[in-house]
């Protein structure tokens, strides 16, 4: 319980929580659910790159600012157009999420706490629809739709041969061999 | 061991946000790394989905859950919150599995 508050604390980016959380629940090692975990933290960096002029914050406070450096505090600071209302709505975004999303992670973590087996609240059927629900607004073109489907098969392709987790740092590396081959073409 | 897995992870994903505010811009701006970075998180996210589903550790498996993601699906195509996606998923297995 007390890991669970942690990741919510110090990881703070919602789709490696759940990936890291996923792959050592489905019995997977914990190096390749962390590795999971910080690839799908990736993105992160290119969010940090567009904010970074927008922001333009040193020292101590790029240290905090980092942080908060997700999905949703990118998108409402890059929406406006006033760049002192970008960085009202990188720091409101940020920390009314912090507090929000840490709360409600020690409220599943002491409720889960509670029940002895998950699956009666059908829980096991819960981080899959969270991530469809993660994956949907990236599909609008027709590229990401196909690379995701071809995910999908592979990985169930090739789960009973590996260990688990392991199909997911397979796909990390045929991802990225996809893009930089594609690019350079 | 679980816990420094989660430091491990953490301070990794720590580190990439950083990097992205401290980075010369140059750097990121490469279009392959432009272009790839983003297709990393669909890959994983439709591997994660496909793995979760329909799997138990190493085994395929077909069960209630893969009933639950297609009424996930459905309510991502109508656009629900992300929280009646995952309570929906999660209450299709759980009644599923009452019956």
């Amino acid at each position: 319980m007390l890991q669970t508050c942690a990741l919510s604390v110090l990881m703070f980016t919602g789709a490696s929580q759940f990936a890291l959380v996923g792959v050592i629940g489905g019995g997977g090692s914990v190096w390749a659910g962390a590795a999971a975990a910080a690839l799908l933290g990736s993105r992160n960096a290119l969010y940090g790159l567009r904010l970074s002029s927008l922001l333009g914050v040193r020292g101590r406070r790029r240290v905090i600012a980092a942080h908060f450096v997700i999905d949703e505090t990118t998108a409402m600071a890059i929406a406006r157009d006033d760049p002192n209302l970008s960085r009202f709505a990188f720091w409101a975004t940020g920390a009314a999420l912090f507090i929000l999303w840490n709360l409600g992670t020690l409220g599943g973590a002491v409720a889960a706490h509670a029940f002895s087996n998950p699956k009666v609240l059908g829980l096991d059927a819960a981080p899959p629809a969270a991530f469809l629900a993660l994956l949907a607004p990236r599909l609008r073109a027709r590229e990401p739709l196909a690379i995701a489907l071809a995910a999908a098969v592979v990985a169930i392709a090739v789960l009973p041969f590996v260990p688990a987790g392991v199909p997911l740092l397979i796909i990390a590396v045929l991802v990225s061999l996809y893009g930089v081959l594609r690019t350079t073409r | 061991m679980i816990w420094a897995g989660v430091l491990v992870a953490s301070v990794a994903c720590y580190g990439l946000k950083l990097a992205g505010l401290s980075l010369p811009q140059r750097w990121l701006q490469d279009t392959r790394v432009q272009r790839t970075v983003p297709l990393i998180p669909v890959a994983l996210l439709a591997a994660l989905v496909a793995t979760q589903t329909f799997s138990t550790g190493q085994h395929l498996v077909l069960d209630v859950r893969a009933a639950a993601l297609g009424v996930a699906l459905i309510a991502v195509l109508l656009r629900a919150p992300f929280l009646v996606v995952v309570v929906a998923g999660a209450a299709t297995a759980a009644l599923l599995r009452l019956i």
